[in-house]
């Protein structure tokens, strides 16, 4: 039974607004069959210290990844972690975690190689919820193991690897980075780390639009006026481009693949997730930077 | 793993390292969250000027150490972390748990590779791990200053 979408005004202005519910409306079908709530963190243990009654935890680093090979959990094993979930082919599943929803739409990003239908994001995240003083628990949620078919991941449509962005090089790159790992300064820095990259700079004709941009002091996302100020008005993207966005490792790049992709509605954006730890490292692909060498 | 020479660690740590590499996975984050409720307050001379605590900008969420080594160079240590960064703190607990109340020595002697011997490679991320890496070379840093 599909979960009617949250008719809150301010998601009516975005391109899909089925993709997005509010705290308010989150808060009311909380226990509705065929909704499940995911907590997904940059830090891994505050699920631990409390989370929405009845959300599951998925932690990005030990269940969205191969555990050998850099890539993500192939077919078998996500339909595995669904299963232990308590989440179906079928259930609308909303995400929400910490610092804006970076790593909720981190895991959003994943799901969707898997073409699970029904994903949504809680505007304002965890901050948000916690601040309304919204429910919070300890107690693990009582989920009965799922049925999730075997679904092959399709990469294609919204993800690129290193080979496509320079074949994509001329073509609009948005790095979501800070300015000073985009400048190429981090690597200068004393006492900084270097991110694990030997190579400091960004990959050729990328524009800078730190992710956190497109995000409002409580996480929740900025009005459709504003995201279109920031990605079409100062760096020239239209609705019609073919968009690669990238940063660290593919986490906060995934925010702005969200924004682009569901609320503008761009419908070519993919999220380069080898990003700079895998283009800083890599043996004479081209990088730009705006800093003097030493 | 090459190089580890466990009679190095000074004995509340090595304890610690024990009681991490002898428990399973999930067990370990389980832990880690122990030690990050376990992470005293701050003493009022440091609550009241956050100022005498140095960042710990490596960290991915806030972070603040202070050291001081007394007259018989024993060194006490000072942490400060937001409640919401709860793998954070554990770090900062461990270390707590591990080194205060040791000699200047001791806590020098402390090899780099202390996250490889928890053991917790496997369910904490590399950068979290390098800001664990970081925050105990600050560490070793201000009591390197207070002693030379």
């Amino acid at each position: 039974m599909a979960i009617p979408n949250d008719p809150d005004p301010k998601l009516a202005q975005y391109a899909h607004p089925d993709k997005l519910v509010t705290t308010a409306w989150l808060a009311e079908h909380l226990d509705d069959p065929g909704l499940v709530v995911v907590e997904s963190d940059e830090d891994i243990l505050l699920y631990e210290t409390g989370h929405i009654p009845g959300a599951v935890k998925v932690d990005w680093h030990t269940e969205l990844n191969d555990p050998v090979t850099r890539d993500y959990l192939d077919a078998e094993r996500f339909a595995e972690l669904m299963r232990a979930k308590g989440i179906g082919r079928d259930t609308t599943v909303v995400f929400y975690g910490d610092k804006s929803n970076w790593w909720a739409a981190y895991a959003l990003w994943v799901f969707s190689l898997f073409g699970h239908p029904d994903l949504r994001l809680l505007d304002g995240g965890r901050a948000k919820w916690e601040a309304e003083d919204r429910p919070m628990t300890t107690d693990a949620p009582a989920r009965e193991p799922a049925d999730y078919p075997v679904v092959e991941r399709d990469d294609a449509r919204i993800r690129a690897f290193r080979d496509d962005v320079l074949a994509h090089l001329g073509k609009p790159l948005v790095d979501v980075r800070s300015a000073d790992e985009y400048t190429g300064r981090l690597l200068h820095m004393a006492n900084y780390p270097q991110e694990g990259a030997l190579r400091g700079g960004h990959i050729p004709g990328a524009k800078s639009v730190p992710w956190a941009r497109a995000a409002n002091e409580d996480g929740t996302f900025r009005s459709r006026a504003e995201l279109e100020a920031l990605y079409q008005d100062e760096i020239g993207l239209s609705g019609a481009d073919d968009v690669v966005v990238y940063c660290r490792i593919g986490e906060r790049s995934s925010h702005t693949w969200f924004a682009l992709t569901h609320l503008l509605g761009y419908d070519r954006v993919r999220n380069y997730d080898g990003s700079w730890t895998e283009w800083g490292n890599t043996v004479r692909v081209p990088i730009e930077r705006e800093i003097e060498s030493e | 793993m090459t190089g580890t020479l466990p009679e190095t660690l000074p004995d509340p740590l090595a304890e610690i390292v024990e009681l991490f590499s002898s428990s399973p996975p999930r067990d370990r984050l389980e832990l880690l969250l122990e030690y990050s409720q376990s992470l005293p307050p701050l003493p009022e001379r440091y609550a009241a000027h956050p100022e005498r605590l140095e960042p710990v900008p490596e960290c991915q969420s806030p972070l603040f150490v202070a050291t001081e080594v007394d007259a018989e160079g024993r060194v006490q240590l000072y942490f400060d972390a937001p409640a919401e960064s709860p793998t954070t703190r554990g770090f900062a607990g461990i270390f707590h748990a591990g080194l205060d109340g040791l000699s200047a020595e001791q806590v020098l002697g402390v090899p780099p590779d202390l996250t490889t011997r928890l053991s917790l490679n496997e369910v904490v991320s590399p950068l979290r791990l390098r800001g664990a890496v970081a925050l105990l070379s600050r560490v070793q840093r201000q009591v390197r200053e207070q002693t030379s």
